[in-house]
């Protein structure tokens, strides 16, 4: 006991010690190391992009070895256990508005994600084992996080790209259920693979109630491993954590100075957005820093009253003169200030303001504030051509699906870049993945360009497609689309049967409809990337490294629901019955006939026919109407042999309409 | 009984229910008299039976919410139809300058806005696209700018829903001549739009449908719902649409400074639509201590939406806001002598049943039973034209569940605080059906599509509806067999000295009376077409058209006659009656899977007619004189003009409100006028036919 209790001890102290001089420590570990940031962005429709983004890094096993610190055991032993080089999951609940959120830069492009959970994954495997390894990976993922990810398993979920979902993919799977919802319990396994988790540093802002309330929320996790290059060229693995949420800042000024109050942007602090604000670093980050990004075409609108702040940034005077420019304000000023450099648009360039945490705690908590003083309205930067799906159609017969591309300002602007001899052309990828129960047939795809049918040989550069195969795997479509770059708009139609299932092949909610997951649309010729000027404090930030790669711009359509014919679910109750009713009368009549001895019958009728009754003569009266025959009474005649089913007749049917007459007043007034 | 003795003879023995079967054969006129009668008294007990309506799915949950409206809605609202009455706005061009507005109100709320321009639709006969919808490119006729209208439509997308479904509001307004009602029901989507851009509950988009209703309000949604689900990339029309909007100078607008987003002509979709709702102010407020709610329902072809749909409306409007619900009835028959004469008789039965046991809930008091038949037969009647009875009617034929909802206000009154309170009360209404239907996830499926109803909260359902019906065709089969029966008995002795070589096909000889029905059914698919060849006419009056038609009929019936039917047996008047009453059967049976209400009145005509049917020089005075009346009755024509005297339906000039009348039927690809050329039209005239025929 008193061992355990000085161990105890030793470990208090450790800790304390680890907690004092954290900066030094965590770089002392060479290697493995954690970095948070947040990203504030103000949106042109008065909300404001939060955008948190974590990074965990370890170093390849081999010189490192397999304990780790900081780096959460459950994904490196994922990682190791399937092999995985590259692995995406995201989680996400709501739509990104590409119109007036934007779709250029690298935040959207790389966070904008379809509606529900996404994954896909690289294999370092040989080809036969990737399916196999795509369905334990799905499982162990589905345990992790508390989500349906194993629905993904069936070889009807997902699917092997070759090329228009990234370029080099042998061994990628990838799928994706639009119908998941996210919530907490999502969020929670996500938070624990943090060091910190929501107990201290940024994440402590993650108020639950407030992060689900906003327009737009996508938890995502994105791991390269290079444990498994032969190549010894360096890191291992690297686990980036982003939380991508949109927010309506509550306006503070109430709606009744309308027309003016409205050109104003809502202002906003942390505490605003989140309720709640930082007491200091997480005690293991390396670095920990909060932005606020100002796209480049807000610069440019606030240009004219700008002019004085570009003058100061060439004389390298202190940031402290950040806090008061004459268009916003914010409560803390700013440490640092990062301009675009060589910027891809014309008009102006994205300024990014830094903010270290560093010096905040619980008695001094950190709250940036952000205070606009002018009205001033702006727009953000468009992917090139705005992606839209939609069904056509109705019916449960058949439909089809038209993929609709619309130019946007920014690629109007665009065949000055390089209008060469030869016609400029946009290329655009598709990829899009149809479950098997829509049967797509591919032949019939008819293409539009401004409004003008076109031979698809002239448009379609390259087309892959795998068709459906019922019950086994969905519909794939890869195509490259080359489109004029002056066009207005194209559209692409794809005709469809529906099909249908096998009563245990409904969801539990089949009358909704299906889904058709999201298209992805990406631009390769278009790379985004924002360089900001490093400053001299040398500070390397990964979320600024990462907005510097060059990367395709990528945009999901919306996800289709397609109504199919649904049974009634009650049916197969309807059969039984019906069913066993008949059985019932077969083996009734069945019984009856063996049964039946005819002979010593007609000793019992004949020895009964004695003694007739008036209604018994009425009866046989009646049978013989019945039967079309003139009537003779019974006991006057001998008994033929047929005398005795025809009472046996006449009685149950008077037995039956007695018993349908009892069921039909039972049923009326008790039924 | 020779018959029957005969095949007794063969074969001693049969199987009980082939015994019955030809018991019933050999009864068939008593059969046929109970089955007729039954049929007709199940159809006035009908009313009697209706059951209480439920909300089936429990996911709507109506009323389970406090409404959200607040004043600040219903200000804004009242600011918006100041605007849209504002005398500034009628000195410029109304017609385009009052979709802006509700543009820049939509936008301004926070909603995805565009136009949708479009290019009315004439009602052409086609004969080739009667059950299928007609193709979007098909008729594409260069017209002038003028005859092109512009919806505007606004989108709230969900804020956190995945934008698979979508909830439609539709408030038709005709922008070149803007009533007052038609301004209030657009203050209500208003407030509604400005509510649900704020609230955090949304699952679905919300699409707020402004119908420029200048050529019609079914048009205008029409045009929308088809560029909705079937939009048409060859470029013409719209090509054309762009040189007109240019013509019209819409760029040039004032309003143009003030819309801050962008409002694009680019089409804006939300995905599958879940429900739909139009929006309606009545025009002329009613005398009474409450406001009312009026649901229009018929869809063509008798398509109903999903009683669920109804009963939330009703439900939500009696107990949330106290509206008096009310279903469109026939108000003539309120005060009909007979049908009070009826309620009574049923009332006391119900009194002597309730006094032997108490349980026995049957009888109804007369006014509730009038007033339930008169809803009833107006259920009935709306149904069985296949004419829908608003511009929901559009959204049903893309399998989408909408209704109307008309609201009259208790007084057509100026006054402001009773303008604000009937916005509050409109409002909330349609927030909690919004609310109630959104929170269900799935289309509707959950409770009826076939039914009738007689009152808002009283419903029949198909199981019981269909018992009048099937007692009203039931003799049909049994008199055809029993007639054929007598015939092949019969004849053989008449035959025996006409012709020995015809011996092997005695049994064959129905085919000749098959013959003439299959041409009189051919004629009857020929009148059907004709419509098509008169509208080639130029400058017609209707009337002259009608009376072409009328002759061409006749005409083209005299040479079918001459060419094919001299070679028929038409001496053999029961044989011929036999075949028609099994064709009759097998027509009714079939209307009644496309449209249940016309066969079921359709069969009330009939039945009795081809029943009775002898030739005038067998049946006796009495007879033959009343068979002359069924006749008179069942010319569908007759039967039009009978109707409409009985239920004291408006009439026009007579024929000339006919020929509208079944215009409208083939306008609206109505399965009614197939029935009537192809049915009903033939069966009258071979029971012409039949009792001309000189035995």
């Amino acid at each position: 006991m008193a061992r355990l209790l000085s161990i105890f001890a030793l470990l208090v102290f450790v800790l304390h010690v680890t907690s004092e001089s954290t900066g030094e420590v965590v770089e002392q570990l060479e290697g493995e190391e954690f970095t948070e940031e947040l990203l504030f962005r103000p949106l042109p429709d008065r909300k404001v992009l939060s955008y948190f983004h974590f990074e965990s890094k370890v170093p390849r096993t081999n010189s490192y070895g397999h304990h780790h610190r900081l780096f959460p055991k459950a994904i490196y032993q994922l990682v190791h256990k399937y092999r995985i080089t590259e692995m995406e999951l995201s989680f996400t609940q709501g739509r990104w508005n590409y119109e007036s959120w934007g779709g250029f830069d690298p935040v959207a492009s790389s966070n904008a994600k379809p509606p529900g959970v996404e994954l896909w994954a690289v294999f370092d495997v040989p080809q036969d084992q990737v399916d196999a390894s795509w369905k334990n990976l799905t499982h162990t993922l589905s345990g992790l996080f508390c989500a349906s990810i194993n629905f993904l398993e069936s070889s009807t979920m997902y699917s092997a790209p070759d090329w228009s979902f990234r370029s080099l993919s042998g061994n990628l799977r990838y799928g994706s259920l639009p119908r998941e919802a996210v919530c907490t319990e999502n969020l929670t396994p996500w938070l624990k693979l943090l060091p910190c988790r929501d107990k201290a540093g940024l994440s402590s802002l993650m108020n639950r109630p407030s992060i689900y309330r906003g327009f737009y929320h996508s938890q995502r996790l994105h791991l390269t491993s290079g444990e498994f290059d032969l190549v010894a060229s360096g890191h291992g693995i690297t686990l980036e954590q982003t939380l991508t949420i949109v927010l309506q800042p509550d306006a503070l000024e109430t709606n009744a100075a309308f027309s003016s109050s409205r050109k104003l942007q809502p202002s906003w602090s942390m505490n605003s957005l989140f309720g709640r604000t930082v007491e200091g670093k997480c005690a293991l980050a390396k670095s920990s820093n909060v932005y606020v990004q100002l796209e480049g075409s807000l610069v440019y609108n606030m240009k004219d009253t700008w002019n004085d702040i570009e003058g100061y940034e060439g004389e390298e005077v202190p940031y402290e003169g950040f806090g008061s420019n004459p268009n916003f304000g914010f409560s803390v000023s700013p440490d640092r200030m990062m301009k675009e450099v060589n910027s891809f648009h014309k008009e102006g360039s994205s300024i990014l303001y830094g903010f270290s945490i560093k010096d905040y705690h619980s008695s001094k908590p950190f709250d940036l504030g952000f205070r606009w003083k002018l009205p001033v309205t702006w727009s953000c930067v468009k992917a090139p051509l705005r992606a839209s799906r939609f069904l056509m159609g109705s019916g449960n017969e058949k439909g089809a699906i038209a993929l609709s591309l619309q130019s946007t300002e920014w690629s109007e602007s665009l065949p000055k870049a390089h209008n060469d001899e030869e016609k400029c052309r946009l290329r655009v990828d598709v990829f899009q993945v149809v479950p098997w129960y829509i049967k797509v047939y591919y032949h019939t795809a008819r293409l539009f360009v401004d409004g003008v049918p076109q031979s698809l040989g002239d448009v379609i550069e390259k087309m892959h497609v795998s068709p459906s195969e019922d019950k086994v795997s969905p519909g794939v479509m890869e195509t490259i689309l080359r489109l004029p770059c002056d066009m207005k708009s194209a559209s692409l139609t794809l005709e469809f049967d529906k099909g249908f299932l096998h009563i245990d092949e409904y969801p539990p909610d089949a009358n909704q409809g299906f889904d058709i997951p999201s298209a992805i649309i990406s631009f390769p010729d278009f790379q985004t990337c924002l360089e900001y000027t490093q400053d001299n404090t040398s500070i390397k930030s990964p979320m600024v490294s990462k907005m510097q790669e060059k990367r395709k711009i990528l945009s999901y359509t919306e996800v289709l629901l397609v109504p199919l014919t649904t049974p009634d679910f009650s049916m197969p109750y309807n059969v039984i019955t019906i069913t066993c009713t008949v059985f019932a009368l077969y083996f009734g009549s069945l019984l009856n006939a063996l049964r039946r001895r005819a002979g010593e019958e007609e000793r019992f009728l004949k020895s009964k026919d004695k003694n007739t009754s008036k209604l018994r003569l009425l009866l046989s009266k009646l049978s013989a109407k019945l039967r079309g025959r003139a009537w003779e009474p019974p006991t006057s005649t001998p008994p033929s042999s047929s005398s005795s089913p025809k009472l046996i007749s006449s009685k149950v049917i008077i037995k039956i309409v007695l018993i349908a007459a009892i069921g039909f007043g039972w049923q009326y007034y008790y039924g | 009984m020779v018959s029957t003795a005969e095949i007794d003879g063969q074969k001693p023995k049969h199987r009980p229910i082939i015994r019955i079967g030809i018991f019933i054969i050999a009864h068939s006129f008593l059969v046929s008299v109970v089955c007729c009668t039954a049929g007709v008294l199940a159809l006035l007990l009908l009313p009697v039976l209706a059951k209480k309506t439920y909300v089936s799915e429990n996911a709507l949950m109506p009323g389970s919410a406090t409404p959200m409206l607040s004043d600040q809605d219903v200000s804004g609202a009242t600011r918006f139809m100041n605007e849209l009455t504002s005398p500034k706005l009628k000195s410029w061009n109304m017609g385009i300058e009052l979709p802006r507005l509700i543009a820049l109100h939509m936008s301004n709320l926070g909603g995805e806005v565009n136009y949708h321009k479009f290019q009315t639709q004439p009602n052409n006969f086609h004969p080739l696209y009667f059950f299928t919808s007609p193709d979007a490119e098909a008729n594409l006729v260069n017209k002038t700018c003028q005859s092109y209208a512009t919806n505007t439509i606004g989108i709230i997308r969900a804020p956190r829903g995945d934008g698979k479904e979508a909830i439609v509001l539709v408030t038709p307004y005709n922008p070149v001549n803007l009533t007052q009602s038609e301004v209030l029901s657009l203050g209500i989507a208003y407030s509604v739009f400005s509510l649900l851009t704020q609230v955090s509950w949304l699952a679905k988009d919300i699409i707020w449908l402004a119908a420029d209703s200048q050529y019609g309000q079914y048009n205008s949604v029409a045009a929308w719902l088809r560029d909705y689900h079937t939009p048409s990339f060859g470029g013409h029309g719209k090509l054309h649409a762009d040189n007109c909007r240019g013509a019209s100078g819409m760029h040039g607008s004032k309003l143009d400074m003030f819309v801050e987003t962008e409002v694009s002509d680019t089409f804006r979709r939300a995905g599958t639509m879940a429900a739909a709702f139009v929006i309606k102010v009545a025009n002329t407020g009613e005398e009474g201590e409450q406001d009312s709610l009026k649901i229009y329902a018929e869809a063509s072809n008798g398509q109903m939406p999903n009683l669920d749909l109804i009963n939330v409306v009703s439900y939500l409007a009696v107990h949330g806001q106290g509206l008096r619900v009310k279903v469109e009835k026939l108000v003539s028959l309120l005060d009909s002598k007979w049908l009070n004469f009826i309620g009574e008789m049923l009332e006391s039965v119900g009194k002597i049943a309730r006094s032997l046991n108490p349980q026995w809930k049957f009888g109804i008091p007369v006014q509730e039973y009038v007033e339930g038949s008169a809803t009833l037969v107006s259920s009935l009647y709306n149904q069985a034209i296949g004419v829908p009875t608003g511009s929901h009617g559009a959204f049903r034929d893309y399998q989408v569940d909408a209704i109307t909802l008309e609201i009259s206000p208790k007084l057509s009154s100026s006054n402001k605080a009773r303008q604000t309170e009937f916005l509050f009360r409109g409002g909330r209404l349609i927030e909690g059906v919004v609310r109630s239907v959104n929170n269900l996830l799935e289309k509707f499926h959950q409770s009826f599509f076939l039914y009738l109803l007689t009152s808002s909260n009283k419903f029949i359902s198909v199981g019981v509806y269909m018992i009048a019906f099937l007692l009203l065709v039931a003799p049909l089969p049994v008199v055809a067999a029993s007639l054929f029966s007598n015939a092949t008995s019969t004849n053989p002795n008449s035959q025996k000295h006409t012709s020995s070589s015809s011996e092997p096909f005695q049994s064959w000889r129905w085919l000749y009376p098959t013959k003439t029905i299959f041409l009189v059914h051919l004629w009857g698919a020929i009148v059907s077409l004709l419509p098509y060849f008169i509208y080639q006419i130029p400058e017609c009056q209707p009337t002259s058209r009608l009376l072409i038609w009328a002759s061409l009929s006749i005409f083209i019936l005299a040479v079918l006659r001459s060419f094919f039917g001299s070679s028929t047996h038409l001496q053999e008047w029961v044989l011929l009656k036999s075949v028609t009453v099994s064709s009759l059967f097998i027509g009714l049976c079939l209307m009644s899977v496309i449209n249940f209400a016309t066969a079921e009145i359709g069969a009330l005509i009939l039945v009795p007619m081809c029943l009775m049917i002898k030739p005038w020089k067998i049946a006796g005075k009495a007879h033959s004189a009343f068979n002359l009346l069924l006749l008179t009755v069942g010319f569908p024509g007759a039967a039009f003009f009978v109707v409409k005297g009985a239920f004291g339906v408006q009439n026009g000039s007579g024929l000339v409100e006919f020929w509208y009348w079944v215009e409208s039927l083939w306008a609206w690809n109505s399965a009614t006028y197939i029935y009537i050329c192809m049915v009903h039209l033939p069966c009258w005239v071979l029971c012409i036919c039949i009792l001309l025929h000189c035995c």
